[in-house]
């Protein structure tokens, strides 16, 4: 598909416009989009329109990647820093950028014409390396484009005179089954969620089995069942497209290739929870799909539906608003994608209360992913036994995965629950395969002698990112990776995370540079246990993952890399002298350290 | 309890302040006078540590000479305690990690307000400074760590007191948290 908005820039937006706090965030990022940063002068007018401290203002603005209150480039580039695509050779090509643009990475150049920076996983592994530019998506760079790039930001080309070949997103299916393959009635699972009733409905989706499909594989009937039974005045339906996890990008390709599905899905939990509203949290990388789900939401809303009186029904209104994210993976965790929704920092709240009692302010909310209200529409038209008669008994059904690495088909593919790692490595042409990682950055590396192992909630479940590492690759690299997300995406609310997470970037980063010893793994271990049992959200219980599993797993990574004495520096300790050294002129015996540990 | 442990402390890139505090364990001192010899310490102006049960680092690691004198702290120390904040993650000293050495030292020496005879001090005497401040865990291994700016005195002393009497060292929660 080819991004047709992306030249329009800065009018076309989503905020509510009703003076609320709650639109603050949608505000902040338009100014950014116009301004390039937010300026003082604006901050001080949000204060006195939405009734909120500067401070908070500022907050907000510091909590997210994609807003700045220093001025960025006109051209605000982001280069996606996923393993996967570092795989691809991101790195070489950011640094022909910066080298290309006249800019170091991380700053703005002086003129204030570009910015460049790297940014966490974009979700567009099957295409990479890819960056995002002014909030839109260019993917399968190469050296020729970084070039096309380079000349026309010094030229000064709108991005609208820009090649659309640039902005080309693929969504190519790999492999189909009964959801992909099935066909798509528009408005038939809502008429069918009419003519039966909710409570009907709610059977259908109980024997159906579906659960969750972000990953934690709750059961969607019974999350539909508890918002509608929570007392209250008013429920909502909130689709999370926040897609975050590293290597996902199944839902960009549903937000793409099945829009109808998911916003069918969203209408019937809607019919019965009886909700008016509902949102689409759409993560800020995936901005280039705002106007074409826009365009689809107003379709449907013709043809009735969406919006008043759906199917005619005169008492059944629902109507959807997308609500852009600017740059947080902690915002794909519920509780603080509503905190999100709400305009303010993406902190996960305490649960419970969950948000199917209290959610978006404070109302009953469910909470779902865009594959799951997907799947439920399908489910509605076609029946639970249809969606049983594949995968496990735990696990109905199928799973969308986004496969990426080393494979000769990286891209979408629909398996059935309970398909082994070796099978899906088969389909996707992966050779020689040393690992896979499986759920994200936050998910498990598994090692080939586990590839009879499946992909279901009772074995290995996962959100639907699959990334693949062959013989030649270096695991350490991917660890090194996920624990730096972790360290960059971690909220900074709770100590246990805040902290642990960088003490472990740098501990690894110490057996990186071969000064570890073995009580380093030791207290890798300790600390990575207690930020999994300490940890407020799930973000910190799982940011150890990497490391606990490369120690379990792949001992040997590690220990090929350890010093034989019991402890070492974690630095050079005369390299470090070096700067006072050149300073003062002094190369005496005094001026110099000896290395090595005690 | 039979003969005294032998106790030695230092501060490094400090201020003397967690030192402060374990005087600040008042008439307790006198329970300890009998279970406890010191060593190198500012207490006792002894220049060089020797064997020791329980060496006490106060502060983080600036300069060349504190490095020395944390590996001989730790060749010499049964256990080795990192007390308090700077000596943990480097602290108010560690605030000039986000300077390099050049502008620091330049802001201090060359430019500053009221400098005569502007020029960066090079005698040999003087330890270098390493060009960021360090936790003194990222240079030698740590046995425990008494976190605090100071550790209170009863931390302190509870920490001393178990130590002593051979328990696992286990503090009440108003002890070492600050929330």
């Amino acid at each position: 598909m080819i991004a047709d908005d992306a030249p329009q820039s800065t009018t076309h937006m989503t905020s509510t416009g009703d003076g609320s706090a709650h639109e603050l965030l949608q505000r902040l990022i338009e100014l950014q989009q116009t301004y390039h940063h937010i300026p003082w002068t604006e901050i001080e007018r949000l204060s006195r329109q939405l009734s909120l401290s500067q401070s908070h203002i500022v907050g907000v603005i510091e909590f997210y990647s994609f807003l700045h209150t220093t001025h960025q480039g006109e051209y605000e580039i982001f280069i996606s820093d996923n393993i996967t695509d570092q795989m691809q050779g991101s790195r070489l090509l950011a640094e022909l950028l910066a080298k290309g643009l006249g800019i170091e990475i991380g700053t703005t150049r002086a003129d204030k014409r570009v910015s460049l920076n790297y940014t966490s996983c974009i979700g567009m592994g099957d295409q990479g390396p890819a960056a995002l530019i002014n909030g839109y998506t260019l993917t399968a760079l190469t050296t020729e484009r970084i070039n096309q790039i380079i000349q026309r930001v010094d030229a000064s080309t709108p991005l609208d005179q820009w090649p659309r070949s640039l902005f080309e997103v693929s969504s190519k299916t790999r492999r189909k089954d009964i959801i992909l393959n099935s066909e798509y009635i528009p408005g038939a699972a809502i008429a069918a969620g009419l003519k039966n009733g909710p409570t009907s409905l709610l059977n259908q989706l109980e024997q159906s089995g579906l659960r969750g499909c972000g990953g934690a594989g709750f059961s969607t009937a019974s999350k539909w069942r508890f918002c509608a039974a929570a007392d209250a005045e008013k429920r909502f339906v909130v689709c999370n497209a926040d897609e975050g996890e590293p290597g996902t990008f199944k839902d960009r390709y549903l937000l793409q290739a099945h829009t109808d599905r998911l916003i069918e899905g969203m209408t019937l939990c809607a019919a019965v929870i009886g909700s008016s509203t509902g949102f689409i949290y759409l993560r800020g990388e995936y901005r280039y799909l705002l106007q074409p789900l826009n365009e689809i939401l107003e379709q449907r809303r013709k043809a009735g539906l969406l919006g008043q009186s759906i199917l005619g029904q005169a008492n059944f209104n629902f109507d959807i608003k997308i609500h852009l994210g600017a740059g947080a993976y902690i915002c794909g965790e519920e509780s603080a994608l509503i905190e999100s929704l709400e305009g303010k920092r993406g902190i996960p709240r305490s649960r419970p209360p969950f948000p199917v009692t209290q959610g978006y302010c404070g109302f009953p909310t469910v909470v779902n992913n865009v594959e799951t209200f997907c799947n439920a529409a399908m489910i509605a038209q076609r029946g639970p036994e249809w969606f049983r008669q594949v995968g496990t008994p735990a696990s109905p059904g199928t799973k969308l995965l986004s496969i990426s690495g080393d494979c000769e088909r990286p891209g979408i593919y629909e398996f059935p629950f309970g398909t082994s790692i070796r099978d899906i490595l088969h389909a996707c042409g992966a050779q020689q395969t040393l690992a896979v990682q499986i759920g994200g950055a936050a998910g498990r590396m598994i090692p080939a002698t586990e590839f009879n192992r499946t992909i279901a909630f009772e074995d290995i479940s996962t959100g639907g990112s699959f990334m693949i590492f062959n013989q030649n690759r270096e695991l350490l690299r991917a660890i090194e990776n996920f624990t730096h997300f972790f360290r960059h995406e971690s909220c900074g609310f709770c100590t246990p995370c805040r902290v642990g997470s960088s003490l472990l970037a740098k501990q690894l980063s110490k057996v990186m540079v071969g000064h570890a010893t073995a009580k380093d793994l030791d207290e890798m271990s300790i600390l990575g246990s207690l930020m999994q049992k300490t940890s407020h959200c799930g973000l910190g219980q799982t940011a150890a993952n990497p490391i606990l599993d490369g120690l379990g797993k792949f001992p040997s990574l590690f220990q090929s890399r350890l010093r034989a004495t019991s402890f070492e520096p974690a630095f050079d300790l005369d390299a470090s002298l070096e700067e006072a050294r050149l300073l003062t002129g002094r190369d005496d015996p005094d001026a110099h350290l000896e290395g090595g540990g005690v | 309890m039979s003969s005294p442990i032998k106790v030695a402390t230092a501060s490094l890139a400090g201020c003397f302040g967690c030192h402060m505090s374990l005087l600040d364990i008042d008439e307790r001192l006198i329970d300890l006078v009998g279970h406890i010899q010191f060593d190198r310490s500012p207490l006792t102006d002894i220049k060089k540590v020797g064997p020791c049960d329980l060496g006490l680092i106060e502060g983080g690691v600036c300069n060349a000479e504190n490095v020395e004198i944390l590996k001989a702290f730790r060749r010499q120390c049964k256990i080795l305690v990192a007390v308090g904040a700077c000596a943990i993650n480097g602290g108010v000293p560690a605030m000039r990690n986000q300077y390099s050495l050049a502008e620091c030292l330049e802001e201090a020496y060359l430019h500053g307000t009221g400098i005569d005879n502007p020029q960066i001090p090079n005698d040999p005497e003087l330890p270098l400074l390493l060009n960021q401040v360090h936790p003194i865990h990222e240079v030698v291994w740590i046995d425990y760590f008494l976190p605090g700016c100071p550790p209170s005195a009863d931390t302190i002393f509870t920490f001393l007191d178990e130590l002593l009497s051979g328990r696992p060292i286990q503090f009440a929660y108003q002890q070492i948290h600050y929330d």
